[in-house]
C-alpha cells in the first residue's frame, strides 16, 4: 500500500506543497504559492480530498481566505472572509476586527461544505459553502462572558488567538475550542453556547494559578480512536483529559526535569490512543522558546503520559535552537507512521519510523507556521 | 471621476493596473466602486469597523485621509499606499 503523502506548508512568507513518492523517500516541490503572504494554515478537506483552504494575510493587507480545488494551481478568494459584526455605537465593547485567521477546521463528516475558522483576536467563524462566505458565530463571539474569556489586553506576541477547533467525530454538535486567553471551552450545541473546561490546568501568570478560565491552551487534539481523550500542550505544561471527566491531569510531570513540559504542540497517534508526541521548548526565565539546551528532540509517550522517551536521532546534538509552532507538527496515516515538523528556521523534518529517526526534507524555507499531512 | 493610484500590494485585483478612474464623492464610495469592479479589494484596505487598516495609507490630493467619509470632487486624486509593515 502506498504511503504517499502531501505536506501542506504555511510560512511567514507564503505556502508550499511537498509531495512524496509511495515510499516517502523523494519529494517534489510546488511553490512558493502566494509568495510574501503570511499563511497561518493550509488545510485539505478530507471529505472530498480536493478542496484546499488557506488562511492568509500580508504585512499590509487585511486577512482573507483562499480556496483551490485543483491542488493549489489556481485559487479563488472568499467572497466574504471572516469578519466580526459592526460594533454597536454605544461603545459598550471595543470594536473588533479580524487581524488574521489562524486555524481552519473542516466540519463534521456529515456536513460537507461546512468549515470553521479561529481568528486573532479570538473569534469563531463558520462557513456553509466550502469557505466562500463566513459568518460570525454569535454563541462564542457575542457570548455574555466573551470579554472575560478574551480580554482586550490579552494575547500572545502575535495577538490573542482562538487557536484550535476540534469536533467530536461521533457528534457534530459536540465541539471544543482552545484559546490563548481563556483556555479550553466546550460546546454541546454546535457553538450556540460554551463552557470553560480548565479544571486542574495551571495559569501561573494569574493571581489564582488554577482559575476557571484564563489559561493559555497552546494546542488541543482528540485521540482519533478514543475521542473522549483530549491531549493538551498548554503554556504551563502537558495535560490529558478523559471525558466525561472534568479535571485535566498534568502528564508532563513525568517529563525529564531538565527538559520540562513546555511547548506549542502535541500530536496523537492516529491508531494508538495511549501514544502521543511533543516537541519541548525552553520555557525558563525569559522564555527563549528554543529547543532546551540547543538540543532539539521529540518526546513520545506510549502509556497515556505516565512515561516519556526521548527521540532525537538525526537532530542536531548541539547548537540547534529552533522550535516548532502550534500547527507545525503532524502525523500521516501510514504504517509505520510518518511524523513531520516544520521549524522556525525554515526546515521541515520527517520521521518514517514513528519518531525513531529524523531527517530534513526541506531547508531554507521562511519561518514555518503550519504543516498538514494529507494522503496523495 | 476620481483618479486612483493602486499600490503593488493590490494590483493582483486590478489585472496589474496601478492607475485608474473610479466614481464616488467620498473615499468610501470610491472604495465601494473599486470593490464592485474588483471584488475583495476593499476588505484588504478597510476593516469591518470601517477603519483604514494599520499599515495602509490613503491620501486625497496629497493630504492623509483618516476618515472614509472624507469628501471628494471630480478629478481629485486618491493615492492608496501600503506602508511600514515591518520585516
Amino acid at each position: 500500500m502506498s504511503a504517499a503523502v502531501q505536506l501542506l506548508i504555511g510560512t511567514r512568507k507564503g505556502a508550499w506543497i511537498y509531495r512524496s513518492d509511495a515510499q516517502r523517500q523523494t519529494w517534489s516541490v510546488q511553490g512558493p504559492i502566494f509568495l510574501g503572504h503570511i499563511v497561518n494554515h493550509l488545510v485539505l478537506d478530507p471529505r472530498d480530498g480536493k478542496t484546499l483552504l488557506m488562511a492568509a494575510s500580508t504585512g499590509h493587507l487585511g486577512p482573507t481566505i483562499f480556496r483551490s480545488t485543483d491542488g493549489g494551481v489556481t485559487w479563488a478568494e472568499a467572497q466574504q472572509p471572516p469578519a466580526f459584526p459592526k460594533a454597536t455605537t454605544n461603545g459598550a465593547a471595543p470594536a473588533r476586527a479580524v487581524d488574521h485567521s489562524f486555524w481552519l477546521e473542516p466540519g463534521h463528516a456529515s456536513e460537507p461544505g461546512v468549515w470553521w475558522a479561529g481568528t486573532s483576536p479570538p473569534g469563531l467563524f463558520r462557513s456553509a459553502d466550502n469557505g466562500a462566505t463566513w459568518d460570525s458565530v454569535a454563541g462564542f463571539n457575542d457570548h455574555p462572558m466573551y470579554w472575560n474569556w478574551c480580554p482586550a489586553d490579552g494575547g500572545t506576541p502575535d495577538g490573542a488567538l482562538l487557536n484550535q477547533i476540534q469536533i467530536d467525530p461521533r457528534d457534530p454538535a459536540h465541539m471544543y475550542i482552545a484559546t490563548s486567553t481563556g483556555g479550553v471551552f466546550e460546546s454541546l450545541n454546535q457553538g450556540a453556547d460554551w463552557s470553560p473546561l480548565n479544571q486542574g490546568v495551571e495559569a501561573n501568570f494569574m493571581p489564582d494559578p488554577y482559575p476557571k478560565y484564563g489559561q493559555d491552551a497552546h494546542y488541543i487534539a482528540l485521540a482519533p480512536t478514543m475521542p473522549d481523550r483530549i491531549w493538551q500542550q498548554n503554556h504551563c505544561g502537558i495535560y490529558r483529559l478523559d471525558r466525561p471527566g472534568e479535571r485535566w491531569d498534568r502528564i508532563g510531570q513525568a517529563m525529564p526535569a531538565e527538559v520540562g513540559d513546555i511547548g506549542f504542540t502535541i500530536v496523537p497517534h492516529p491508531r494508538e490512543a495511549d501514544t502521543a508526541w511533543v516537541f519541548p521548548m525552553d520555557g525558563t526565565e525569559v522564555w527563549p522558546r528554543t529547543s532546551p539546551g540547543g538540543k532539539p528532540a521529540v518526546y513520545r509517550t506510549r502509556d497515556a503520559g505516565a512515561n516519556w522517551e526521548r527521540q532525537d536521532a538525526g537532530f542536531p546534538t548541539e547548537q540547534g535552537w529552533f522550535t516548532v509552532k502550534r500547527q507545525a507538527f503532524c502525523a500521516d496515516q501510514a504504517a509505520p507512521l510518518g511524523l513531520y515538523l516544520g521549524a522556525t528556521n525554515g526546515e521541515v523534518w520527517m520521521s518514517d519510523d514513528e519518531g525513531a529517526s529524523w531527517r530534513t526534507i526541506a531547508q531554507h524555507l521562511p519561518e514555518i507556521y503550519s504543516v498538514v499531512a494529507a494522503p496523495l | 471621476m476620481v483618479q486612483v493610484f493602486i499600490p503593488s500590494q493590490l494590483t493582483s485585483y486590478t489585472d496589474g493596473v496601478s492607475r485608474l478612474e473610479a466614481a464616488g464623492d467620498s473615499i468610501e464610495r470610491v472604495l465601494n466602486d473599486l470593490d464592485a469592479r474588483f471584488p475583495g479589494l476593499k476588505f484588504r484596505v478597510v476593516d469591518e469597523q470601517d477603519r483604514i487598516r494599520r499599515h495602509m495609507r490613503i491620501f486625497r490630493n496629497g493630504d492623509r485621509a483618516q476618515d472614509l467619509r472624507l469628501s471628494l470632487n471630480d478629478r481629485d486624486e486618491v493615492l492608496i499606499f501600503g506602508a511600514l509593515s515591518g520585516g
